[in-house]
């Protein structure tokens, strides 16, 4: 009988990984014995034998709907906030807006001074997850939308202000670049020569980025932020599995919902 | 700008506006003086960081944690992944096609922090939650990608393994298996470098990992330890993307 001529690498492979893991699995406390313990076994089927049918009583299908409005307006208040954050930042981070760049004069070593720490303080904007910021605005400012919207507004201005800035930059320069040189302050420079290039972009990426701000909005639920998740984390404690898969389906119609208003917007702006 | 961007552009303003209505947030006093020093007050307490030996040492296990849920998640949903890929792409008839199909697209659609906080009521608080977690989403995931390279891959060298008499079992691992594997574990790395950045924070819900200890530092007041914490999660998110970018470069 023919060997398997990479039969030798293949089983090095596999076996490293499953060395790999050993730890992987004690460190994880992988117990699989657990969900087929007698006792645990009825509690899990217990609750998930509630998952149907649906809770759909006026009462709580009011509740859902108040929530799930509040998960949209948290969504969409923090994009304006993000905004409010990621438009003037990235305008101080783009190079290209830059008059002492153009030649020598006053003001090149102040404008690379300011532009690292804005660039430092966008970047740590976004990279503490979203539901971090949540869990610190929740103790800051109570449990409810506020600290939802914070949340949101401080983690997308971060990704809004580098992205928007590299969107500036990417585009056509020579109409900005030759504004300035003639002249024109920093802003008019920007509304004439650079946003008309960059808007259809800028605009298209926004409204992708409220679709996410929608699923964080609901995620950031869970830890007191307001909105469909928090909803959902209350049914989950109370071991109500209707109401649970009620929420579940109203958030996947939402995301659908979401997704079908981006790609309409999208459409008007191009 | 003609009548369908102003449409839109009013349509924009008054959601934010009726945003801030119905969220009945006050931002003159969300934004005032006051409320600044307040905020300023509550974030100075997380500074300096808790960098003594013997937090580090229970920070760098959480980490290790974190590490472990991610990597053991993403082989389980790997494994699953294969399994439901091969119904889903069509090998054993239409139905089970279509049955595969809508259960990848349950897992996947339900998001992994609410499987975590679902599979915290089911096995109880830890790590096991959050690898059951990541596993339960990431296989909805990965069997889609799966499925679709099946789909994708030339059909001919199985085929003509078949007609000379193979097994359609010998036939899959060294007729079509090949052609897909690189790509396979393509997928499942990247997946892979996502679900360390989720395993960080799943455990807010109590699914273990560095989640988790940030979620129980904040819980007693404990700022200075929460701030080290969410240091080690940046931290690992910097090594992680350095470590991909550089694993990505030398692959091309």
């Amino acid at each position: 009988m023919a060997r398997d001529p990479a039969a030798l690498p293949r089983f090095v492979l596999t076996a490293l990984i499953v060395v790999l893991l050993i730890p992987g699995f004690k460190l994880t406390e992988f117990e699989p014995g657990v969900l087929f313990d007698t006792r645990n076994r009825e509690t899990i089927g217990r609750f998930l034998g509630t998952f149907f049918p649906l809770a759909l009583s006026a009462d709580f299908l009011q509740l859902v709907i108040k929530s799930t409005i509040e998960t949209l307006a948290i969504a969409t208040a923090g994009m304006a906030l993000a905004l409010a954050i990621a438009a003037p930042l990235s305008l101080l981070v783009t190079r290209s807006l830059s008059i002492s760049r153009i030649g020598p004069g006053p003001g090149l070593w102040s404008g690379r001074v300011l532009r690292t720490p804005v660039r430092l303080a966008l970047m740590l904007c976004r990279s503490v997850p979203e539901i971090v910021w949540a869990l610190l605005f929740v103790r800051a400012v109570g449990l409810g939308p506020t600290a939802g919207v914070l949340a949101i507004g401080i983690t997308y201005g971060g990704m809004l202000g580098k992205v928007y800035a590299e969107i500036f930059e990417s585009g056509d320069t020579r109409p900005t670049v030759a504004l300035l040189e003639s002249g024109s302050g920093h802003l008019p420079a920007f509304l004439y020569g650079m946003l008309p290039v960059a808007l259809p972009e800028i605009v298209s990426y926004s409204v992708y980025r409220w679709e996410c701000a929608i699923r964080a909005s609901v995620i950031m639920g869970f830890v007191g932020a307001g909105g469909l998740g928090m909803q959902m984390e209350l049914s989950m404690r109370m071991l109500s599995g209707g109401e649970v898969s009620t929420m579940l389906l109203v958030f996947l119609l939402l995301v659908m919902l979401a997704d079908g208003i981006s790609a309409a917007l999208r459409r008007v702006i191009e | 700008m003609n009548a369908r961007h102003w449409i839109a552009l009013v349509l924009m303003c008054a959601a934010v506006i009726g945003s801030f209505t119905y969220l009945a947030i006050d931002v003159r006093a969300l934004f005032s003086v006051e409320a600044a020093a307040q905020m300023w007050n509550y974030f100075a307490r997380f500074f300096p960081p808790d960098f003594s030996a013997d937090y580090l040492a229970q920070a760098w296990r959480g980490t290790l944690e974190t590490i472990a849920i991610s990597g053991v998640g993403t082989v389980l949903a790997a494994a699953c992944g294969m399994l439901i890929a091969l119904p889903a792409c069509g090998r054993f008839g239409p139905v089970a096609r279509i049955v595969s199909r809508f259960v990848l697209n349950f897992l996947r659609s339900i998001p992994e922090l609410v499987w975590a906080a679902l599979m915290v009521f089911a096995v109880g608080l830890g790590p096991f939650a959050g690898t059951l977690a990541l596993a339960l989403h990431t296989t909805g995931v990965i069997g889609r990608l799966f499925a679709e390279t099946l789909e994708n891959a030339p059909p001919e060298p199985a085929l003509a393994l078949q007609l000379a008499g193979a097994h359609p079992a010998a036939a899959f691992f060294y007729g079509t298996l090949p052609n897909v594997i690189a790509q396979f574990v393509a997928y499942t790395l990247y997946r892979w470098e996502i679900n360390i950045r989720m395993a960080a924070i799943l455990g807010v819900v109590g699914a273990g990992g560095l989640g988790q200890m940030l979620y129980m530092s904040l819980s007693l007041f404990q700022q200075a330890q929460a701030m080290t914490i969410i240091l080690a999660m940046l931290l690992l998110v910097v090594i992680v993307d350095a470590a991909s970018a550089a694993l990505r470069a030398r692959m091309e």
